[in-house]
């Protein structure tokens, strides 16, 4: 079967639905949001409501910083994106917000677990970003596969040898066999907010029978969602990184 | 890694597995066993690789093996051994391939050193090989006369993929600190370094063994310990001409040029080696080519000190690196050395051109046959008109003021251009195509059943083809 990844959606609704419509396409089975739906974007409400649809379906859904910072404001975020999760809570309909509030942090199935920043203390939101990081994420989940979200490039780590997780840079489109002999962890890249460079929108689909993943880039409007930030009165900073992909 | 559950039973002449039945088990090597295979109905003969696994066994094994049931499904072409099937890696580790049918180059060195010519053709079809390769995403790393197979038509496949590298794949060997892998005589030093993505380790690897079929010598010996492989990030070989005085200077040339120990003085493409091993009147001497010792003192102290740093990582995957460093091709009609379209093709050629700093630029003329020119035009030879035309092949291409390792020039007689033209650019990895359309006088001629046509529509490379816009004077020409 394959599971479709998809993660830091952002309240970007062009990038999710090209992102959607390119998994189903491609036979995905089973879908798996692994949190950061809103923040940023200008569509909370829309997106938040597609993934309520999908979560009935049996999606599994997790919450992610920004999702949490609808509910109580955290001291770490800076002043663009505090206005943005501040208008946020505005749009966000009564019903949509606590479908945010009662999002778990991490989910666990089989030998997979899925998580918004790192199986070590998920509600630290510590981002993986070195492989000694992705190591103590591997090492708390102590399941095969981990598959996260919260940094938004496209990363694999894999154990090569005992206490070691090693970093590739995958290459989209290209399936990359991740057996099970040895222990995981994926990071699918962002959905709604793309850092590298490349606007394209990004997730990944888990092919749990071939035990391989591929990395996709799926070209969308995203001038258009960078024109509705514009539009809705938020920071034009982010508007600008949606639209150049930075 | 687990534990792996296979039993060592499994793997035995006469077993059945999973369709395929065990034959003569043919080799046993410290990475593990290798049977003849029959079963599934395939059309071509297979061989089983098997990891040594069990109690005692090391773990290097079974990653050079899973290095290697992971490579192989995601290559192709005749180069590489056709993949058949993979066992699962935890419970029944094997990989099915094609049975090569040929020679190992190993084999052909133990009998005896290949004279010049011998050296340029298996070596030029090695090249194409690790060209192919390359084009894939995909460095051998572990080149060496034993992983080349000669088939009987004389290409060669490459063996053995227990070291390689992918682009597209975790690199599982990535992270050994110490060098573990490959085979000490061949290894370029950017390797020796642990660095396992640069495309150009392979050619300093085709460089060692075209050193070592031309002179029977290895270039850096056997060393066995880290700083004796650490000795060819400074020390170069004793040069080929001192060790035989019957290899010609431009073999030297291109031997001592693979073996360059900083990457970026080597070839950058091994295209470029085939290109040169086939045509050696092409092949721009330099000092590499008179050589007659090893680098002094104060050369090698020279690279010692640049060899402190650590190597420098390259960008981008394998592909786009080779892609930098194109062999481009323009046919150039010297029959009509007047011919207003001439100045286009020059000027789209330079522009073209000026796209990459590292590139191969082949001029090309087809003429008629020679012999029956030389009835109708009193007093010139054959190899007077040969000249002719090479020389007004250069007058062409002067302007673009190219050095002359970035240039080759051609004069082929064909009666049929077109096929003269695709055939030349085929066997020497041409990239790009370039040629003129057909003259505003030849409009009457059908489109397709000029060169240009012709040439675009069956080019196995991409075509640039140069028009030259029609004008009142061009018309008026028109019979």
């Amino acid at each position: 079967m394959i599971i479709a990844l998809l993660s830091d959606i952002h309240a970007n609704l062009e990038a999710l639905n090209a992102c959607l419509k390119h998994a189903a396409e491609s036979g995905a089975g089973r879908y798996v949001f692994l949190g950061d739906l809103v923040g940023y974007g200008a569509d909370p409400q829309p997106v938040v409501e597609i993934v309520e649809r999908y979560a009935a379906d049996g999606a599994i859904v997790l919450k992610g910083n920004h999702d949490e910072a609808v509910e109580k404001t955290p001291r770490y975020m800076n002043d663009s994106v505090r206005a943005v999760i501040q208008w946020t809570r505005k749009t966000l309909s009564p019903g949509a917000k606590r479908f945010l509030s009662d999002l778990p942090l991490q989910a666990r199935e089989d030998d997979i677990c899925f998580v918004h920043a790192s199986a070590a203390a998920p509600e630290r939101w510590d981002y993986i970003d070195s492989p000694s990081a992705a190591q103590r994420c591997i090492e708390a989940a102590r399941t095969t596969y981990t598959f996260a979200g919260h940094v938004h490039d496209q990363e694999l780590y894999f154990q090569a040898g005992p206490g070691k997780a090693t970093l590739f840079r995958p290459v989209p489109g290209s399936p990359v066999p991740i057996g099970r002999h040895r222990r995981w962890l994926a990071i699918v890249g962002s959905v709604g907010q793309p850092r590298d460079n490349d606007p394209a929108a990004a997730y990944a689909q888990f092919d749990t029978g071939r035990e391989r993943i591929t990395f996709r880039r799926i070209p969308y409007d995203h001038l258009a969602a960078a024109r509705k930030i514009e539009e809705a009165g938020l920071p034009l900073s982010i508007a600008y990184r949606v639209a150049k992909g930075v | 890694m687990r534990a792996q559950g296979a039993r060592a039973g499994q793997y035995a002449s006469g077993a059945e597995l999973d369709g395929f039945t065990l034959g003569e088990r043919i080799h046993s090597g410290a990475m593990g066993h290798i049977f003849r295979v029959s079963g599934r109905s395939a059309a071509f003969p297979m061989i089983m690789k098997v990891p040594r696994i069990g109690p005692g066994e090391s773990g290097e094994g079974i990653i050079n093996f899973e290095t290697e049931s992971t490579l192989l499904p995601a290559l192709s072409g005749p180069h590489i051994p056709r993949f058949v099937a993979a066992g699962a890696l935890a419970s029944t580790p094997y990989v099915v391939t094609e049975w090569i049918d040929g020679e190992s180059l190993g084999q052909l060195l133990a009998r005896e050193r290949l004279d010049p010519s011998d050296t340029a053709r298996i070596g030029a079809a090695v090249a194409d090989a690790v060209h192919s390769l390359h084009l894939q995403d995909a460095i051998h790393l572990d080149l060496k006369p034993d992983n080349v197979i000669l088939r009987a038509n004389g290409e060669a496949v490459l063996i053995d993929f227990g070291i390689a590298y992918h682009a597209h794949f975790p690199d599982l060997l990535a992270e050994e600190q110490r060098f573990t892998a490959g085979s000490a005589p061949y290894i370029s030093p950017e390797q020796v370094l642990g660095l396992r993505s640069d495309p150009r380790s392979d050619i300093f690897a085709l460089g060692a063994i075209l050193y070592e079929m031309a002179t029977g010598e290895l270039p850096f010996g056997v060393p066995a310990t880290m700083a004796g492989l650490r000795d060819r990030l400074w020390r170069d070989p004793v040069p080929p001409r001192a060790r035989s005085a019957d290899i010609p200077p431009w073999l030297q040339e291109i031997i001592l040029r693979c073996l360059e120990p900083r990457p970026e003085e080597r070839y950058q493409s091994a295209a470029h080696v085939a290109f040169d091993l086939r045509n050696p009147d092409q092949v721009a001497l330099t000092r590499r080519a008179e050589r007659t010792s090893q680098s002094g003192f104060f050369e090698q102290a020279r690279r010692w000190w640049q060899g402190r740093n650590a190597p420098h990582r390259p960008r981008g995957l394998p592909k786009s690196q080779v892609a930098a460093t194109p062999i481009i091709m323009v046919a150039v009609d010297t029959a009509h050395p007047d011919d207003e379209r001439q100045p286009a093709l020059r000027r789209a050629t330079a522009e073209l051109l000026s796209l990459s700093s590292e590139f191969r630029l082949i001029c090309l003329s087809v003429i008629a046959h020679t012999v029956a020119a030389e009835s109708s035009m009193d007093g010139e030879t054959a190899s007077g008109i040969y000249l002719d035309h090479l020389a007004r092949l250069r007058h062409w291409v002067e302007p673009l003021r190219l050095p002359p390792r970035r240039l080759s020039l051609h004069v082929i007689e064909s009666a049929n251009p077109e096929s003269a033209l695709l055939d030349f650019a085929r066997n020497n990895h041409v990239d790009l195509i370039v040629l003129g359309a057909p003259h505003p006088s030849q409009l009457g001629l059908a489109w397709w059943r000029s060169v240009a046509s012709r040439v675009t529509a069956n080019a196995a490379c991409s075509v640039h083809v140069v028009r030259v816009p029609e004008h009142a004077d061009s018309r008026a020409d028109t019979p």
